[in-house]
């Protein structure tokens, strides 16, 4: 385009006026399209950055517990050394913790000092010494979780300057559990309770092994149900079937059936695999077959294309060395089609694994508190234990249901991670 | 128990596998007679002896177990004890003996309940020695067949490819029967509810308050099941997702496909992914952690009052999830667009922005337009968000400010704890299911044939 300079020089003043005014209206437009769109895009960014920086930020702090270090005298007369599971640890630990407050005399001061330890602290004891019989006797110094409350103040969600009564934490109780500090007693270490716990009712205590064993299991069986059922269907689909009314039908099944709204999945699995069919409810066999039936879409849809992909020379190659066509389907064009069926089929179980509104209708939001032993025993899944702490009242849930997003998150970006290694390593252009 | 099961299904198939197969290359390396089939069919075959029926058998039979147990354990029971109870009397006494029989035991149960348990146990017995039996035979007479089999004129490939296309047969019909599962159940759900309810009241009542009569002849407790103000709050949820998903994810699909160098490219893209990729309870969540009091703190500094569960969060945290969906579909639209069209518009000295607002989106609409028609079915069939933040009372309102109930809250929180299916509250969730299909079906046919409609244009 001619610079404008030279336009002026061309055709005179009035006309450079005009067409100076056009162009930088047209210019104008440019600009406001191309700032919309940018805007547009800063705040998908901003959303984006906006939910994983308030999720990391609230969750952070659950990957850490506070702990209080006690030194506990197992008394034989309190524990039976025969039947060490029957001893009265409640009191044990109590006395333990007691102990580090001489200064709090007096039934209900001592009741309030003893609100510091977590219920579980007795139940961890005990494990411990049913473990170990010969500590009986002896003296263990052992790190126990201490309750929601006091670790929302050691973590500094608690804020000191609140008037007294609108606080969680009176002003005895910091000062119980300001003597505990400047003893040393209380660290902060890494929440294994977070991975190796299931459910409970006490957000210290609460942690996500069943969630995931219950999640592993579901996959576990949407996948062997799913995977072959997917690329049997795809390769008959795409390689075998006879083109007539019958496989449009079922195509245009397939390709509804990915549309339908997962809770819809929910009702089907409920009517049918609870209803009809008797199945237990709440376990991870129901919830990962429900998961298998939203998978297979995905995956046969995936599976047809990395099927397709397959040139037809290496099909016309097999037949003229004489192959079978079953010969030539499964011995030359399902491995070369493989990396592609599984990069689909990983991304159809990360969307499974996020999947919480069919599992909801089929009961998996049970409080569950130990992980599941097999696929019969009911069980809580990832997203819906996410759920179910979501909806508790408790502070510490806040930040343990930030903390098990976090997992998921996780779990998801590996999947998704390893589905774009297998394409990039595998995939071949013919 | 039913591991061990399917473990002895799975090692007698692997047996026969590598057993049948080393017989068929014995018999080849005496060279008596020539093989029609390769080793490795003798193999297949006999898999397909062995672990396919007893698979079959295993499911069939568990299938039907319980129902027949059942049965047989109701014959049983003493007549003057059970003939005048109903059909959920016996379901609760069924489940009464069925926890009993699991050693958990309330109270002190009658004798003859206790004795209805002790059958029961030797009932679930007899039938697990049946299924183990019924498999091992099941798979010794399969193993045997198989090996009887191992000679030179048996056609072992041509019966494995007959069983394997059968195999893929049924893997590809399954996907109808899932789509006739799901519409059978809805449909028979929902006629057991419309007996119940008459099909007029739940399509055009205007009030939705589902509860069960306590006791006989309750008047104000029947509650009403008018779908509309539901529907209502689906539509006001959906709307509010769209005014914030279209006008951003097209802008930035345009901005991304026209003007963005490649560097903003690589990362726009994966980022555009991920918000994709995160689970919907994830967004709820946000939902109410972030956006909710974002929204009352809002109002609350200029002075509006807003309901606790305003459809506001809901449905802009929902606008969120579907940006990448949106933009995704433009992305597509755009590119489909015909590259001579473009260059013929720049040839002509319009401007880039130009060419877009005036050539590339008009050509686009029609793709533009499907992708919208699939968002507002994503929309109105999405649960967790709505679920986790949006409101539980029907209100027949279409303020964006108050809090609406939508179909897929109320299937959840109908549904959740409840498992029997014979009052009108349950299987009133069957009929909003039903209506959720029938909707969005309608419009991912129409939103397809747009899409394909306007590709045949430009092909």
């Amino acid at each position: 385009m001619a610079h404008p300079n030279q336009l002026t020089a061309m055709h005179g003043p009035l006309a450079d006026n005009a067409a100076a005014r056009r162009r930088a209206k047209r210019g104008r437009t440019d600009l406001w399209l191309k700032g919309a769109g940018l805007t547009a895009i800063l705040i998908a960014m901003a959303m984006l950055g906006i939910l994983i920086g308030s999720l990391v930020y609230n969750g952070y702090a659950a990957f850490t517990q506070t702990h209080v270090t006690l030194q506990i005298d197992i008394d034989p007369a309190r524990i039976p050394a025969d039947n060490p599971a029957d001893g009265n640890y409640r009191a044990t630990v109590n006395d333990a913790l007691l102990a580090q407050l001489p200064d709090v005399t007096g039934r209900r001061a001592q009741r309030d000092a003893l609100r510091i330890l977590s219920n579980g602290a007795q139940y961890i004891l005990r494990d411990r010494v049913v473990a170990n019989p010969e500590l009986i006797g002896g003296t263990l110094t052992i790190a126990l979780p201490v309750s929601d409350r006091y670790d929302q103040l050691h973590k500094g969600y608690v804020d000191r300057e609140t008037p007294e009564t609108r606080r969680l934490v009176k002003n005895d109780e910091i000062g119980y559990f300001d003597v505990l500090i400047d003893k040393g007693l209380i660290s902060k270490p890494f929440n294994t309770a977070l991975f190796a716990n299931a459910d409970s009712r006490f957000p210290e205590l609460a942690g996500l092994s069943g969630a995931l064993w219950g999640s592993f299991y579901a996959l576990l069986v949407c996948f062997l149900v799913a995977f072959p059922v997917g690329i049997m269907a795809a390769l008959y689909l795409e390689s075998f079937a006879p083109r007539n009314r019958w496989t449009d039908l079922i195509e245009v099944n397939i390709n509804n059936l990915a549309a339908v709204p997962s809770v819809v999945f929910g009702l089907l699995a409920l009517a049918v695999f609870l209803g009809w069919l008797g199945l237990p409810r709440s376990t991870p066999l129901v919830g990962g077959l429900t998961l298998a039936l939203m998978t297979l879409p995905t995956i046969i849809i995936a599976s047809r294309a990395a099927i397709k992909a397959v040139p037809p020379s290496i099909r016309e190659a097999a037949l003229g060395l004489g192959a079978s066509k079953q010969q030539t389907e499964f011995g030359q064009v399902l491995p070369l089609a493989m990396p592609g069926i599984l990069t689909g089929t990983i991304i159809g179980l990360a969307q499974a694994l996020g999947e919480t509104a069919p599992l909801l209708l089929i009961g998996m939001n049970a409080f569950i508190t130990s992980p599941p032993g097999d696929l019969l025993e009911p069980a809580t899944a990832l997203p819906t234990q996410i759920f179910i702490w979501a909806d508790s009242p408790e502070r510490g849930f806040v930040s343990r249901t930030s903390a098990a997003i976090c997992v998921l998150l996780a779990f998801l970006i590996c999947m998704n991670a390893l589905a774009i290694f297998l394409r990039k390593r595998f995939e071949r252009r013919w | 128990m039913l591991g061990y099961l399917f473990l002895l299904v799975l090692v007698a198939s692997v047996f026969g596998f590598f057993f049948n197969r080393f017989s068929a290359r014995r018999e080849m390396r005496r060279g008596v007679e020539r093989f029609r089939s390769m080793d490795l069919y003798h193999g297949v075959h006999a898999v397909f002896l062995t672990g396919l029926p007893a698979l079959l058998f295993a499911l069939f039979f568990l299938s039907f177990q319980g129902a027949i147990v059942d049965a047989v354990l109701v014959a049983s029971l003493p007549a003057d004890a059970v003939g005048t109870i109903d059909a959920s009397g016996m379901s609760l006494l069924k489940s009464e003996i069925h926890s009993i029989a699991n050693g958990i035991v309330f109270g002190e149960p009658e004798p003859w309940k206790r004795d209805a348990a002790a059958y029961l146990n030797s009932l679930s017995t007899i039938a697990a020695i049946a299924l183990w039996v019924g498999v091992a035979a099941i798979l010794a007479g399969g193993l045997y067949i198989a090996r009887r089999r191992v000679f030179g004129a048996f056609p072992a490939r041509e019966r494995v490819e007959a069983i394997s296309k059968w195999l893929m047969i049924v893997c590809a019909v399954l996907a109808v029967l899932v789509t006739t599962g799901i519409v059978a159940s809805l449909i028979y759900e929902s006629v057991r509810f419309f007996e119940r309810v008459p099909i007029s009241e739940f399509l055009f009542g205007l009030n939705w308050e589902p509860q069960i009569p306590i006791r006989e002849g309750q008047v104000a407790g029947f509650g009403a099941f008018g779908w509309i103000p539901v529907f209502i709050g689906t539509l006001v949820i959906t709307f509010i997702a769209l005014f914030v998903s279209v006008p951003i994810g097209l802008l930035s699909a345009i901005y991304i496909n026209e003007f963005a160098g490649r560097r903003l490219h690589a990362v726009v893209k994966p980022s555009l992914e991920i918000l994709a990729g995160v689970p919907t309870v994830v967004y709820g969540f946000f939902a109410i952690l972030v956006v909710a009091p974002a929204i009352r703190n809002a109002a609350a500094s200029i002075g509006v009052d807003v309901a606790p569960n305003t459809a506001l969060a809901a449905g802009s945290v929902m606008g969120i999830m579907l940006i990448p969906f949106i933009s995704s579909f433009a992305d597509d639209a755009l590119n489909a667009v015909p590259r001579t069209l473009r260059d013929a518009s720049l040839a002509l000295g319009a401007t880039q922005g130009e060419t877009v607002i005036k050539v590339l989106f008009p050509a686009a609409i029609p793709g533009i337009v499907g992708g919208i028609l699939l968002a507002v079915s994503r929309a109105i069939g999405e649960t967790m968000i709505v679920v986790m933040a949006a409101g539980l009372i029907a209100t027949l309102t279409i303020n964006p400010l108050d809090s609406v109930t939508t179909v897929t809250v109320q299937i959840v929180t109908l549904l959740i704890g409840d498992t029997e299916f014979d009052n009108p509250k349950t299987l009133a969730a069957f009929a909003l299911g039903l209506m959720l299909l029938i909707v969005t079906l309608i419009l991912n046919v129409i939103a397809l044939n747009v899409v394909r409609k306007y590709r045949e244009l430009y092909d």
